[in-house]
């Protein structure tokens, strides 16, 4: 395989076939970001692979002038997994969204992250099914009116998050679809991260949920919503940066206002390696009582599955030396006539 | 070893292993079936377990059979009828006293027939003592307590002692048609060679059911079976499960490509992912997912990324693969899909046999998607329709469906190596020039479209479910596309029909013929001898392609008075052979989850011809 002599611009990852998301969908900067990052990883244009199961954001690996495969509602990483096995060289992309990887892919995304096999998981989650024109969706708030909830939703919601620490994940990230900055600085991460990268990008469905992370997305008002988590930083948020997490009991966050004694010294210090009950009392933190931390909640080293199952077999071969057919075929006892 | 009594020679002999699922019988049954295999008889066996794993002892639901039918002749099936039952309890003499044919020997374990185990086996007077097995040639023998005698010098708990009282029932069947023990020993040695006192303990009870019919010399006459007279070559035994993955290994090794199963464990599929996980230096990547969905969607995504992708399930199993079926046939991957069929529908009969998929191969997705479908009609078989499911896909880059059973893929029978250099040779050329590359571009002879893989610089390209326009691959809503793609997608599948061999009939070319698919392939191929041997006008003709089928078949039928079907299932190829070609056939249809006996098909046949 050859490696791209030419350094690679954005341009080359995008295709000849005309974008059919909603103008003013928030996938078109997902796509932006996705195709801004992609150049920079050192990773030839050959080597990425886009997998889609169903939905809007389902439709990414079209808009990616790699390798793709739109697979199956919610199986993509069942598809991601075979992928990634048969060829470690390559750098595997899922794009999938709420109802996608949460509801009739919860079985896969879930065992994806336990094996932890290296693959990048984003999930847009727009609170809402799309595609097929606006029912309420696993991440939909309770009592949520939508087509299919005419007196509003009676199931309680999913925490993307929550779902991908619980699950074992080792890198878990949150990001914001217009937050350009953010996301491509949170997707990079996950691209070097070796094992399931699972980043949740907040996404505004702007035609059948449109302003449901408003207070994230619009400029004026993220800096006070947002808490920007960055490793060995104490948890500090707001415009003027004045405010802050302070740990009241075990796992019992709280928000602080600095001065008056209060210090950032008695704030909670990120730290992404720390054990997944911290990740998850952050994922726990929702709004309005707290502001939604965005960025690495966790980024962990374990065992990662498609490495280890290649090591396996290269291990048994060693051991066994290269398998002789005729030698299998004749195995156990025989006779001859 | 000295015999006293008379010894005759019998060309043929059914046995019939039965006992508690917790007695050994299928070991014991696999026994004597290797030391057959060594003195080289022909022979065909028929495990039938339960679905539970340790029901109750003693009732029976907990009954578990294995017959072996062993033959100095050609056999195709396991036996209609035992010639030899061994009932190790009274459940067991309940459970199979129906099917041992009348004068039949039976040997019970008259230490299982105390009064609790006569009411566990539903019993209301023992059936030892009220004259009810006067039609057989009863042998009584305690064989609990002549185990323990034999053991008693290993100072072993008697639980231990007990479990091996298989063993001297096996040693009683070797003495009986004069086997040796060479081949049983050899495999216990290796089995327990790291528990060296149960090795001993289970050499001692062979050698003590041997010499016990020696010594008290129960048998007036014993049997010799001489070995058969096969074809030349190297035989060895094995099971339906076992060949299919000797054929897939086979076929990753030939292509020189890996590769890659993805499974969910299923019965009676199991065995396959158990014996291909062994197989790791050879390139074989197995994957246990999460479910059968899960399992197809990575064997798709290993072969879009360039291995052999295989998925194994049963019935169940397919169900929840169809989508992802149609996936594949949509984006035109090379993919084996084995489908192990179980009585149904639902959980159904999850140990016992049928072959109602065929229906559900060809036609159970939505939309018009036709695949390749295949079916093995014998254990053996199983090995040579693996490696022909391989070549067809990565050939014409679609699907293959291969149709097995619980009965063929747990039954046994010899299987004459293959030499590596005759395997058909299987030829992957991965597209690598970006001149003119289109993802679906065809080949004018196979329509298949070029296998470009992830990582080959230049043929960036997207694949989906969606409808694409054919030569670019990009989606497409137009309406004659959509038309053009089905058509094409339907021809690509039924040009495969060149590639096959035409059917041949095997006996009269006029008369009765008689049509079978996979797994009857045995009992009609029996039935039909023996129906010619009476001098009926009467013909075999096996489908193993049943997607497309031989495109001579339609001229093989018109040369036929009349066309019986025998199937366990209620007509599905009946069905199929009606619609495509006009003619009426005779249907021979059972579903008991038991395989045909030969006397039923020939029962028929001599009603019709």
């Amino acid at each position: 395989m050859s490696t791209a002599i030419t350094p690679l611009t954005k341009k080359d990852f995008a295709t000849d076939q005309e974008v059919r998301w909603c103008p003013g969908c928030g996938d078109y900067a997902i796509l932006a970001a996705v195709q801004s990052v992609f150049p920079d990883l050192g990773i030839p244009k050959e080597n990425f692979v886009v997998v889609s199961g169903i939905g809007c954001a389902a439709r990414f690996p079209y808009y990616m002038n790699t390798y793709g495969f739109h697979t199956v509602h919610g199986r993509a990483p069942a598809v991601a997994t075979g992928i990634k096995v048969a060829n470690p060289e390559l750098s595997v992309w899922i794009a999938t969204g709420d109802g996608d990887a949460l509801s009739i892919g919860g079985n896969h995304i879930i065992h994806l992250m336990r094996r932890n096999v290296d693959v990048k998981v984003l999930l847009f989650n727009n609170r809402i099914y799309g595609l097929t024109k606006g029912q309420y969706s696993p991440t939909s708030e309770l009592g949520k009116r939508t087509k299919s909830t005419p007196f509003g939703s009676v199931d309680r919601p999913f925490n993307p998050m929550s779902v991908a620490i619980g699950s074992g994940a080792t890198f878990v990230a949150r990001s914001v679809d217009v937050y350009a900055a953010h996301l491509k600085e949170v997707l990079h991460r996950a691209a070097i991260h070796k094992g399931t990268a699972f980043t949740e990008i907040f996404q505004n469905c702007n035609i059948f949920n449109d302003g449901a992370w408003e207070p994230y997305r619009e400029k004026e008002l993220r800096d006070d919503n947002l808490l920007h988590l960055r490793h060995g930083e104490p948890l500090i948020f707001g415009k003027n940066k004045d405010k802050g997490i302070k740990m009241k009991g075990a796992f019992e966050p709280e928000v602080v206002t600095l001065g008056n004694g209060t210090t950032e010294k008695d704030l909670v210090v990120h730290d992404e390696k720390a054990p997944a009950a911290y990740a998850f009392m952050l994922a726990q933190m929702e709004a309005p009582a707290f502001p939604v931390p965005v960025g690495v909640y966790r980024n962990v080293d374990a065992s990662v599955f498609d490495a280890a199952m290649r090591a396996q077999v290269a291990d048994v071969t060693a051991k066994k030396g290269p398998g002789d057919l005729a030698a299998l075929l004749s195995g156990g006892e025989t006779w001859k006539v | 070893m000295s015999i006293s009594s008379a010894v005759e020679t019998l060309s043929k002999v059914v046995i019939r292993f039965a006992g508690d699922s917790g007695d050994g019988m299928q070991l014991t049954g696999t026994q004597f079936t290797a030391t057959a295999a060594s003195i080289g008889n022909d022979l065909a066996t028929f495990p039938d377990y339960p679905a539970e794993i340790r029901a109750p002892a003693g009732t029976l639901p907990g009954v578990s059979g294995f017959q072996v039918n062993f033959s100095s002749e050609d056999i195709f099936t396991p036996g209609d009828a035992p010639d030899v039952l061994v009932a190790m309890n009274a459940a067991a003499l309940k459970a199979n006293l129906r099917d041992l044919r009348s004068g039949g020997i039976l040997i019970v374990n008259t230490d299982a027939f105390k009064e609790i185990d006569l009411v566990k086996a539903g019993y209301a007077k023992n059936p030892l003592e009220d004259g009810s097995l006067a039609g057989y040639r009863l042998y009584q023998v305690e064989i609990t307590r002549l185990t323990r005698a034999a053991l008693k010098e290993t100072g072993l708990p008697q639980r231990i002692q007990d479990r091996c009282k298989n063993f001297f029932a096996l040693g009683m069947m070797y003495y009986l048609y004069h086997r040796p023990l060479e081949v049983s020993n050899r495999w216990i040695d290796q089995k327990f060679a790291k528990s060296p006192e149960l090795a001993e303990a289970n050499k001692l009870a062979l050698k003590g059911g041997y010499a016990y019919c020696e010594a008290a010399e129960i048998f007036q006459v014993t049997y010799e079976v001489p070995p058969a007279h096969l074809p030349e070559g190297t035989y060895r035994n094995i099971s339906g499960n076992q060949a299919l993955a000797l054929g897939f290994v086979a076929a990753a090794q030939k292509s020189g490509r890996p590769l890659f199963l993805g499974s969910y464990p299923i019965t009676p599929a199991s065995d396959i992912l158990h014996e291909l996980s062994q197989y790791k230096n050879f390139g074989i990547y197995t994957f246990q997912a999460e479910d059968e969905i899960a399992a197809i969607g990575a064997a798709i995504g290993a072969a879009f990324a360039g291995s052999i992708g295989l998925t194994t399930t049963s019935g169940p199993g397919m169900a929840l693969k169809m989508e992802f079926i149609g996936l594949a046939i949509m984006v035109e991957l090379p993919l084996v899909v084995v489908d192990i069929q179980r009585g149904g529908p639902s959980t159904g009969l999850p140990t016992k046999t049928e072959q109602a998929d065929l229906l559900q191969a060809l036609y159970g997705r939505p939309s018009e998607a036709p695949c390749i479908v295949l079916a093995a009609r014998s254990a053996s078989d199983c090995f040579a329709m693996a490696y022909e499911a391989v070549r067809l896909a990565i050939k014409h880059m679609t699907p293959v469906i291969l149709l097995s059973d619980g009965y063929i893929a747990n039954g046994a029978e010899p299987w004459r190596l293959p030499t590596v250099e005759d395997l058909a040779p299987i030829d992957v050329s991965f597209r690598t020039d970006k001149e003119g590359f289109l993802p679906y571009l065809r080949d004018k002879d196979t329509l298949a479209r070029p296998w470009a893989i992830p990582g080959t610089p230049g043929l960036e390209h997207r694949i989906g479910g969606i409808e694409k326009a054919d030569g670019t691959g990009n989606i497409s809503y137009e309406p004659q596309n959509h038309e053009n793609m089905v058509r094409l997608r339907a021809e690509k599948v039924a040009r495969v029909a060149v590639d096959l061999p035409p059917a041949e009939a095997e006996g009269d070319d006029s008369g009765l013929l008689v049509l079978g698919w996979g797994s009857t392939y045995g009992a009609i191929t029996g039935a039909v001898r023996r129906a010619r041997a009476e001098g009926r006008r009467v013909a075999h003709l096996h489908l193993r392609h049943l997607n497309p089928m031989p495109m001579n078949l339609g001229d093989v039928l018109s040369r036929y008075e009349r066309i019986l079907i025998p199937e366990m299932n209620m007509g599905q190829l009946a069905l199929l052979i009606r619609a495509k070609y006009l003619r009426d056939v005779v249907q021979l249809d059972k579903v008991q989850g038991q395989p045909f006996k030969e006397i039923e098909i020939l029962t028929k046949i001599q009603e019709l011809a």
